[in-house]
């Protein structure tokens, strides 16, 4: 067996080669769905139906992928450069963090104002967590994948001793919960009594904005190039090293807005089951969408459905809702498969 | 291990009708070949006639879509890389494959012994190792490591690993590439001696007067084909270089330069070690209007100066001038502002993004410039104007300025690079082993771009291993050993074999101060 490399795939060979990646996740977890004792048409019926059947469902789906389009787009714009970000889940949480310091009423000036600052506040803490694993990085050559991945811990063992000390709520009953952050600070819902809030609309604009860095700036040009080929852009004279710092600042950022908008949109107060793993399912969504910025609002809002829809269908069909997570892994690792083939011929010899 | 008394014409070797198709290309084209016992041939080509791509198919690489060969008049089955090397056929690499931390000794007997016998016999080994170095002339101390090897003793070290597997058949790939005019003597010595014993060898090289020096009979491969067979005693030179480019060679005529005033000079500067030895108190001038040649033997300072230059490899000491102005931190960016116009040694790794496009690719260096951007925008209209300027100019072969540049062959790549360096005349120029791996049209292009370059007043300094390029092209020569240079000395001043004796490291002590 030989792989020969091919041209630059097509737009339709690009989605043929999504469509069976995904078939094939569907096909391998259908014999997980037999051997639970269901039927698998009936079992992926009620999961579409669950995800997209309704306008409840569909709004829940959109929800749950808001945090999962700025976690994915953190991770693409990292993985882009070549950036291994594994850390989003810190940067989330701590941009969480930034949000309930600045937005239980320390400040008290009407949203238009409160708002933006917290965002800002918030992506720079963001921002922060990651530029120190990139200039380990840069100066000293120390691992991004495993300083970042320990961080994680770090931080969220650190986000809880505030929610047991400073962060606590002191009307909370004693539970591990921040207090809950005042109404200048909250994101609007989008229709009103539904849970779907404007940071998911905030999430497509950001998505918008991170298309336009990568295709049309310079700084985009510049950390493609880096991802690309190292050592060619420095010897163009791509200031490498400042490149990888600019990235860690701006894929920090898009994370810890995840966890602003899901206190300040959805939760209200921080408690340690804010994410349930959003900032590493980002790096499925970035991978699924193959690193492209509006790829990854399709690849989150599919994998939040999957989620959504799985929930749903267990209520009814009993079977258990872990089999999303399978879904889920088993498209990456389909996907990831289906990328190679865009890339390369295999011949069989 | 000697079996068969056929005498002279006994047949060794039968390659009958290879073909071998890649997509759209076919690399090897109905390619028959016999190599007889006690014989030395010589397959002669230009890169990319497929050499390669036949030596891969012989030993089971590649498999080939038709044809087959003998080996010792037994079929060869395809497509099984052991095949071969079990029928007696070892071959000797361009890029040798030794375990660098290992001794001499350890590296020829490795992978010889069955893997349930936790020990070598390290006594047996040596003593047969000793015998084959003393028959053949290649001595090398087996108990060193190879690290500390010449890349002359690493060479006689792969034949020693091929001869101690029992190899009949030796194929040497391009073997004198790497190596100084007196080790070249050496090595044909050797195979003398080799098929004085009965071996035979095919010689793959491209250059013509070692091929008439050692070889019986010449193979000439042209795009894929056989261009024709002679022996050696019916032919020349000048009729080897006519069959294996197609047509009359062109000869680079060059003019004699009129060099100006100093443009960009190194005063003392060492650096650490890069691809090889670093720079050692090098003291260099390039003026205006001349071509500098640097000579040596690949790995002795040639990739830290060239680094050192373009920006990428910071100096330990000394001075960097341009334009009689020192200069401090030199880097990529520096260069390029000060009209330094860079060729890199390696296209794909240094050189270009493979996975970018043209366009992205041509604008690399000069992107942070009005001319390609604004206000931190990429201008992407000017920059495929760019694109499709260079492809026009520099006759580039390429779908279009979007096409990723992966795709593109070396030669293309390089005129890409060309038209990136030049672009804006650089007032100095510095093309590091600018034509390795073209094809001879494309050589003889980028040869006509720096001898433009350097009649319209650029210094340009031209680094290659190829001891012909630099003669032919360099008004003025130095030569590199272990991160020294020798003394300049004008076109035709010195012979190859004077050159050669500098670059085997000897006359330089001392001699650190050129020009």
């Amino acid at each position: 067996m030989r792989l020969e490399p091919r041209p630059a795939p097509s737009l339709a060979r690009t989605l043929g080669f999504t469509v069976l990646a995904i078939a094939g996740a569907v096909i391998f977890s259908s014999i997980l769905v037999m051997l639970a004792g269901a039927n698998p048409f009936t079992v992926f019926w009620l999961v579409i139906k669950g995800a997209a059947g309704t306008q409840f469902a569909l709004l829940e789906t959109l929800t749950r992928a808001t945090p999962l389009i700025f976690t994915g787009l953190a991770v693409a714009v990292a993985f882009r450069a070549r950036l291994w970000n594994i850390g989003a889940e810190a940067q989330l949480y701590i941009g969480a963090v930034m949000t309930v310091v600045l937005g239980t009423g320390a400040i008290t000036i009407p949203a238009f104002g409160l708002i933006p600052i917290i965002m800002v506040a918030a992506m720079l803490a963001g921002a922060l967590v990651l530029l120190g694993p990139a200039i380990l990085k840069t100066r000293f050559g120390v691992d991004e994948v495993v300083t970042t991945l320990l961080l994680n811990f770090i931080v969220i063992l650190f986000v809880s001793l505030l929610l047991e000390g400073p962060l606590k709520d002191p009307m909370g009953l004693g539970w591990p919960q921040s207090k809950r952050v005042i109404a200048e600070a909250k994101l609007p819902r989008i229709i009103t009594g539904k849970r779907l809030h404007y940071g998911f609309v905030l999430a497509i604009v950001s998505a918008g904005i991170v298309w336009f860095i990568m295709k049309k700036t310079v700084l985009g040009y510049e950390m493609r190039a880096v991802g690309h080929n190292a050592e060619a852009a420095r010897f163009a004279g791509i200031p490498v090293n400042r490149v990888l710092a600019k990235t860690a600042l701006i894929s920090g950022g898009l994370a810890a807005l995840a966890g602003f908008s899901e206190v300040a949109g959805l939760k209200g107060n921080l408690t340690l089951d804010l994410s349930p793993g959003y900032g590493y399912t980002g790096i499925v969504v970035a991978m699924l969408a193959m690193l492209n910025p509006l790829g990854v609002v399709l690849a989150a809002i599919f994998v939040a459905g999957i989620f959504v829809g799985a929930d749903a269908m267990s209520r009814s069909a009993n079977v258990p809702s872990y089999i999303a997570q399978v879904m889920v892994a088993s498209s990456l690792l389909t996907m990831v498969t289906a990328m190679m083939l865009m890339r390369y011929r295999i011949r069989w010899r | 291990m000697d079996e068969g008394t056929g005498g002279k014409a006994e047949e060794v070797l039968r390659l009958s009708g290879i073909t071998k198709r890649f997509g759209a290309l076919t690399a090897n084209n109905a390619i028959s070949l016999t190599l007889a016992r006690g014989e030395v041939v010589a397959l002669l080509g230009e890169n990319g006639a497929g050499k390669t791509t036949l030596m891969n198919i012989l030993f089971g690489h590649y498999t080939a879509d038709e044809g087959e060969i003998e080996v010792f008049g037994k079929r060869l089955p395809t497509g099984d890389p052991r095949a071969a090397l079990d029928a007696g056929v070892g071959m000797v690499h361009q890029h040798f494959t030794l375990a660098e931390q290992m001794s001499v000794l350890d590296n020829i007997a490795l992978g010889t012994q069955p893997i349930w016998r936790p020990f070598l016999d390290r006594k047996a080994a040596r003593e047969r190792i000793s015998k084959l170095a003393a028959d053949y002339g290649l001595a090398v101390d087996p108990d060193k490591q190879i690290t500390e090897l010449s890349v002359g003793e690493r060479q006689r070290v792969e034949i020693l690993k091929a001869l101690y597997r029992d190899a009949r058949i030796l194929i040497l790939d391009e073997p004198t590439a790497v190596l100084t005019p007196m080790e070249v003597e050496a090595l044909f010595k050797t195979l003398k001696k080799l098929v004085a014993d009965g071996l035979s060898v095919i010689f793959i090289s491209h250059k013509l007067h070692e091929v008439m020096a050692v070889c019986d009979r010449v193979v000439v491969l042209r795009s894929g084909t056989v261009a024709g067979a002679r022996a050696i005693g019916e032919t020349d030179t000048h009729d080897l270089a006519q069959l294996m480019v197609g047509s009359e060679l062109p000869q680079d005529e060059v003019a004699p330069a009129t060099p100006g005033q100093v443009l960009f000079a190194l005063d003392k500067a060492s650096t650490k070690a890069e691809g090889g030895a670093g720079l050692k108190d090098i003291t260099l001038e390039l003026r205006a209007g001349e071509i500098t040649g640097l000579a040596g033997i690949s790995g002795n300072g040639q990739a830290a100066l060239a680094a050192a230059i373009a920006g990428t490899l910071p100096l330990t000491s000394g001075t960097i001038r341009i334009h009689g102005e020192t200069m401090s931190g030199w880097s990529p960016r520096k260069a390029l502002a000060s009209k330094l116009g860079r060729i890199p040694e390696d296209r794909h790794a240094t050189g270009m993004i493979g996975d970018m496009s043209v366009a992205e690719n041509v604008i690399s260096e000069a992107y942070p410039t009005r001319r390609f951007s604004r206000f931190g925008i990429i201008d992407w209209n000017a920059a495929a104007e760019f694109a499709r300027e260079i492809i026009a100019d520099y006759d580039v072969k390429c779908p279009s300025e979007n096409a990723r540049v992966r795709l593109l062959s070396g030669g293309n790549m390089q005129k890409l690079i060309l038209g990136r360096a030049l672009d804006g005349d650089p007032d100095v120029i510095l093309a590091s082993q600018p034509t390795r791996g073209l094809d001879v049209g494309a050589v003889s292009y980028v040869h006509r771009k720096l001898i433009e370059a350097r009649d319209r007043g650029a210094a340009i300094l031209l680094i290659s291993e190829d001891l012909d390029e630099i003669q032919s092209l360099s008004d003025r020569i130095v030569v590199m050993s272990e991160g020294r240079l020798s003394a300049p000395s004008a076109r035709g001043e010195r012979s190859q074999r004077e050159l050669g004796i500098l670059m085997a490291g000897h006359g330089l002590e001392g001699d650190a101060d050129a020009a």
